[in-house]
């Protein structure tokens, strides 16, 4: 179980504080998948990596985070390191280049392993290779031999490997085409299935995709919450009206990612350089009026239904 | 494979064919008149001999052939090994004497340019790890990659030969010895050695260092660095993989430097006078002496590209995409 309390994540830029994550409150249960959706900028990745790894430009502003009763101590890198791998995991976005170039992938693996004081498990790691369709050889061979959808699958395999609480897969299916995503995103429900994983953070621009997977939906909008619920009610019964343009703007499921790039609402993100006061999609809500110069906090509609708008 | 292997032998092939077509026309166009030069210097004075000395010469070296003949025979006798004759030493072979003076370039060369890259790399993997060193061996580095060959040999020979009189500055070996098996002959050609060695090593160590710094810099920011991190593996595997990595782009470095470092090299050896290639080069063009000019460029063009092929096939063996691409498109 991962509770995120008021988390403030910003970016120091030589013109300012980027405010990339701006107070997001919201709990993964033990065996939930939750879908993290939104536009292009608005923080999911910020928000993944606040959870494994910081890099140098990012401040941890306020807001804790605790991973089954124990407090994550997400600014100290050092201390973080006990975590890694063996607590809470991350398949990054970029996992077609996640693997190092000049080594074969077994060897790779047992180094790693044994960097991390891990022990190395031949029969485990050869079973959950052939879950997700990989051969046994593959381990014998460089990345550069693998596919796209391979390297990710591998990818997949070596993040769970020590079998993680919490695993953050950032848009992981974005590079891939529509049957492979479909694969990858059950083959992750498998994994979680199996008990290879407690939670998942499970983050992509594709609603409808994170509607195959995700029991929870989390909806952000620049770098706030917006709206949080049951995946089927998300889905059906919306609340907040980015939300609800986010579902209109959607064609049929199944349409190829890039084309379903979310082109429907008119206007763009407010900068998060020094974003506005109240509600920060104002500028281009329907439903805007005079109480959304304050700011909405998130509140629960219907028991773990959260909506943060003045209108909900 | 073998077709990869095979291409490479037909690119350094048609260098080759192209390099001797040049090296054959450039003394040619070369202007003044070698064998007028040369009786010039043997002071022959009378009319008559000096007729028949000319035409002797002008037909021992095959100038009174039509220039395609010329041509081919060039390459008839380049195939027998034959490289001509030598005016300014005359008649000793082009062979006899670049023989002589190409233990003297390698020894210079190979030592200086295998271990500026081996300590290059050290110290510029080094340089990326620590910011204190980084910021003092950076501008060190550039400093010495910025430095003429001339300059530094100058430099060099003055400072440690002129005034602290430490080392020799000029020569292969003293005058006054006598080239023998002996540990002092030895020594003599060590402490000769010196100087031109070390002004060649530091200039080719800055580079080295610079690149395989920014090399390294840039692998520790990479995508599977960054895994790494995310997965909490400690800096020295992190640290490891990115040296590997990074000495791979230095290896095709080496590749693309070897011209530059034996033109630094010649220009090393005519400071020192240390009895290479590159003295006699200088020796040749002064005497006009085209076919030694012929014979050593020759051997310098062969000696980059047997050395480039070596390294294509280190290359080969090490960075195992090259072997995986090559599997998989045969
Ligand atoms: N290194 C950085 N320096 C400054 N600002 C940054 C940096 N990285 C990200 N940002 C800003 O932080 C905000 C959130 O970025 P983030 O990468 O979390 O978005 P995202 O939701 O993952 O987007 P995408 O869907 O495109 O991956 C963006 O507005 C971005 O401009
Ligand atoms: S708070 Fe106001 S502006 Fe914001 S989404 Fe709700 S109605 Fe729109
Ligand atoms: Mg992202």
């Amino acid at each position: 179980m991962i509770t995120v309390d008021g988390l403030r994540v910003y970016y120091r830029t030589l013109k300012g504080d980027v405010r990339a994550l701006d107070g997001v409150t919201f709990d993964v249960r033990d065996g939930e998948i939750l879908g993290l959706a939104g536009e292009s900028g608005c923080g999911k990745t910020t928000l993944g990596k606040s959870l494994i790894r910081m890099d140098g430009r990012m401040k941890h502003v306020a807001g804790t985070v605790t991973l089954d009763g124990r407090s994550l101590p997400i600014a100290d890198d050092a201390a973080m390191v006990p975590f890694r791998f063996h607590e809470v995991s991350l398949i990054p976005q970029y996992s077609m280049s996640a693997l190092n170039p000049t080594r074969k992938i077994g060897r790779m693996i047992r180094e790693l392993l044994k960097a991390r004081q891990a022990p190395y498990d031949e029969q485990e790691l050869h079973k959950r290779l052939e879950l997700v369709g990989l051969g046994v050889e593959t381990l014998e061979r460089y990345p550069i031999e693998l596919s796209g959808g391979m390297k990710q699958r591998m990818v997949m395999v070596i993040s769970t490997l020590l079998n993680p609480s919490l695993l953050i897969a950032d848009e992981i299916t974005s590079a891939l085409d529509v049957s492979t995503q479909k694969a990858v995103a059950t083959a992750l429900a498998g994994f979680r299935d199996a008990g290879f994983l407690k939670s998942m953070i499970f983050i992509t621009h594709d609603i409808s995709l994170t509607y195959q997977i995700a029991d929870t939906i989390m909806v952000m909008y620049a770098g706030k919450l917006a709206e949080k619920a049951p995946a089927k009610t998300m889905v059906t019964a919306p609340r907040h009206p980015y939300t609800q343009l986010l579902l209109n703007s959607l064609p049929e499921v199944g349409v190829r990612y890039g084309q379903r790039r979310l082109a429907g609402i008119p206007g763009s993100p407010p900068s998060l350089l020094n974003p506005p006061d109240g509600c920060r999609f104002r500028d281009r809500c329907p439903l805007a009026y005079g109480k959304c110069a304050e700011e909405p906090p998130p509140v629960e509609v219907e028991p773990g239904h959260f909506v943060a708008c003045w209108k909900a | 494979m073998r077709r990869y292997f095979g291409r490479k032998l037909l690119i350094y092939g048609l260098t080759f064919f192209v390099a001797v077509t040049i090296n054959w026309m450039i003394p040619r166009f070369m202007p003044g008149d070698p064998v007028a030069s040369m009786l010039a210097r043997a002071n022959v004075t009378q009319p008559a001999a000096y007729e028949a000395m000319r035409s002797y010469y002008t037909g021992l070296f095959g100038l009174d052939q039509p220039i395609w003949q010329q041509y081919l025979n060039f390459w008839g006798r380049l195939l027998r090994g034959d490289f001509g004759t030598s005016i300014y030493l005359f008649p000793t072979p082009v062979s006899t004497v670049i023989k002589g003076a190409v233990p003297y370039s390698i020894g210079l060369v190979m030592p200086s340019v295998l271990l500026s890259w081996v300590v290059g790399n050290w110290a510029g993997a080094i340089a990326a790890r620590r910011k204190v060193l980084d910021n003092t061996a950076l501008p060190i580095g550039y400093v010495l990659t910025a430095m003429p060959h001339m300059w530094l040999g100058v430099l060099m020979a003055w400072g440690f030969g002129v005034i602290l009189g430490w080392l020799p500055i000029a020569g292969g070996y003293s005058f006054s010895m006598r080239p023998s098996l002996t540990w002092a002959f030895a020594w003599d050609l060590v402490v000769h050695w010196f100087l031109p060695f070390l002004s060649l090593f530091l200039i080719a160590l800055g580079g080295w260092a610079i690149g395989m710094r920014n090399m390294i810099i840039y692998e520790l920011e990479s995508d599977y660095s960054n895994y790494l991190s995310a997965l909490g593996a400690p800096q020295r595997l992190i640290r490891r993989y990115a040296f590997r990595n990074a000495v791979l782009p230095q290896i095709t470095g080496l590749a693309l430097q070897l011209g530059v470092i034996v033109a630094g090299a010649l220009v090393t050896e005519i400071v020192f006078s240390y009895p290479g290639l590159g003295s006699l080069i200088l020796n040749a063009i002064k005497n006009k002496d085209f076919f030694l000019i012929q014979g050593a460029f020759l051997f310098i063009v062969l000696g980059v590209l047997i050395a480039n092929f070596i390294i294509d096939i280190v290359y080969v063996v090490v960075d195992p995409r090259t072997r995986a691409g090559m599997v998989a498109g045969t």
